[in-house]
């Protein structure tokens, strides 16, 4: 059999808009519009229950950074109080103590509401620096909170993590941007 | 770019309204999570049947995910013992000179370990394993370490149960629920267990340093009698753990104690083995006096005292 050329090859879209071939009379799904956020997030928080079995902590906190990234994204998709729900979800797989993920992730809305009344312009560098911020004292408060609960001084073994973490956010970003334009494929006839 | 001008509502009441409610729930959740972690610190198993329940819903996915890890892991393996082949062969070689003459020695030893056990009149417990299982999960991105067990309480898994792999201890089980259990891993800062040097019986206690290495306490004071390479094996004190379970390797000497890397990696192990408590009788009145005797001084753990 002869080795396929690459123009008889199916061809893969390369733009979500792709997938879709009929735009007129079409709207976005409203389940999926709305929800996509919501199950992403959620996703990324069962990413503890990945192929590693670490025994340090090494994995940077994916479900946060999905959070942060659809609030600095879309910043009136996520209603301001959508880190109780998704918070204590992420409590129930972090390791955390219950609890702890409902009050950083609840803190983070209001700190990032603060930010948006007072810095009234945008830009990728200033969307990673907060972000930077908000992910570095999220590590440490983790940590510190996890410390409390194992009678532990704060254990300072989140270097490595941390600059994993602010490494990778832009990264996330660039995942999450996609997924809001696979959010938005025109699926629902009108 | 600018904002986006959303926040703004106008002259809409119903808007208004809606941001003001917004901001109530996320301030009334962010106190009613002070409030929970305050019960959860208090009360570390408050919690225990919602993360069990939670456990339960992603098992399917964890344990798809231990299968991808043991075929990653030979991949992996089978690539890189190909590079190495000739250095690893001539390693192997000398390995396996030794391992014969160490036999040897071994089969003696045993021989005679049975004869005085005999003259002492020591039964050994025969102990029978309760579940094997596989690791379907852990927390990779917290500060604390727990792993869960794709086998729970209908499998007859209990809370304080010791899991070990066959390269040795992983820690031991802290909630159970009906398909799965929660694992506090032997690198965990809460994790406390009684151990002895496998070469002449001296005994200490490892502390998980939480960044996958373990922290060794000699009991006795004085000159610091360890050297780099030391094994200690579980010493079955406390009554929890039985006896003779690697525990931990020295790689460093400090000038009270020494900091070990884990016998047997969690990350390596395909299947491990839960097994029952080591002497029931002794754990349960251990629990009883210290709670006759009220809280310990200072964070002391429950069947790990020394």
């Amino acid at each position: 059999m002869p080795f396929p050329r690459l123009p008889d090859l199916p061809s893969i879209p390369m733009r979500p808009e792709e997938l879709v071939r009929q735009r007129i009379n079409r709207a976005p799904s409203p389940l999926l519009a709305s929800g996509l956020p919501w199950v992403s997030v959620m996703l990324a928080s069962l990413a503890a229950f990945s192929p590693v079995i670490a025994s340090a902590p090494v994995l940077p906190p994916l479900a946060f950074m999905v959070f942060l990234a659809w609030r600095m994204l879309r910043p009136s998709l996520l209603p301001l109080w959508a880190g109780l729900p998704l918070g204590a979800f992420d409590d129930l797989y972090s390791g955390q103590p219950f609890g702890c993920g409902i009050v950083l992730w609840s803190a983070a809305m209001l700190v990032m509401d603060t930010v948006d009344n007072r810095l009234l312009w945008r830009s990728f560098v200033q969307d990673w620096a907060v972000a930077s911020m908000l992910m570095a004292a999220y590590l440490v408060l983790s940590a510190g909170i996890a410390g409390l609960a194992a009678a532990y001084p704060l254990p300072l073994v989140i270097g490595p993590q941390l600059l994993v973490t602010l490494a990778l956010y832009p990264l996330v970003t660039r995942a999450v941007a996609l997924l809001d334009r696979v959010r938005l494929l025109p699926l629902r006839t009108v | 770019m600018a904002r986006s001008p959303d926040r703004r509502p106008g002259f809409s009441r119903r808007a208004q309204y809606g941001i003001f409610t917004g901001y109530v729930i996320a301030v009334a959740g962010f106190l009613a999570g002070v409030a929970m972690l305050i019960v959860s610190i208090v009360n570390p198993q408050a919690f225990s049947s919602v993360r069990g329940a939670a456990s339960e819903i992603a098992r399917p996915a964890g344990e798809a995910g231990a299968e991808t890890r043991a075929a990653g892991q030979s991949v992996i393996s089978a690539i890189g013992a190909y590079f190495q082949a000739g250095r690893q062969n001539a390693a192997l070689t000398r390995e396996v000179a030794a391992a014969r003459a160490n036999a040897f020695t071994m089969q003696a030893l045993e021989g005679e370990n049975r004869r005085l056990k005999a003259l002492l009149g020591i039964v050994d417990p025969a102990v029978k394993p309760i579940a094997a299982a596989r690791l379907i999960g852990s927390t990779a991105s917290s500060a604390r370490r727990f792993a869960v067990l794709s086998a729970g309480a209908a499998q007859g898994v209990r809370p304080g149960q010791p899991v070990r792999s066959s390269a040795g201890l992983i820690g031991r089980v802290i909630e159970a629920g009906p398909g799965t259990a929660r694992v506090l891993l032997v690198t965990d800062p809460e994790n406390v267990v009684p151990v002895r040097r496998a070469r002449d019986g001296l005994p200490a206690f490892v502390e998980g340093k939480s960044d996958g290495r373990i922290a060794i306490r000699l009991l006795n004071m004085g000159m610091n009698p360890l050297k780099r390479g030391d094994v200690f094996v579980t010493s079955g004190s406390g009554g929890l753990y039985p006896p003779g379970i690697p525990v931990a390797v020295v790689t460093e000497v400090l000038h009270d104690g020494g900091v070990g890397h884990l016998a047997s990696d969690p990350a390596d192990a395909d299947f491990v083995v839960v097994l029952p408590v080591f002497q029931p009788t002794a754990v349960t009145a251990l629990g009883a006096s210290q709670q006759a005797a009220g809280p310990a001084p200072e964070a002391s753990e429950a069947g790990g005292g020394n």
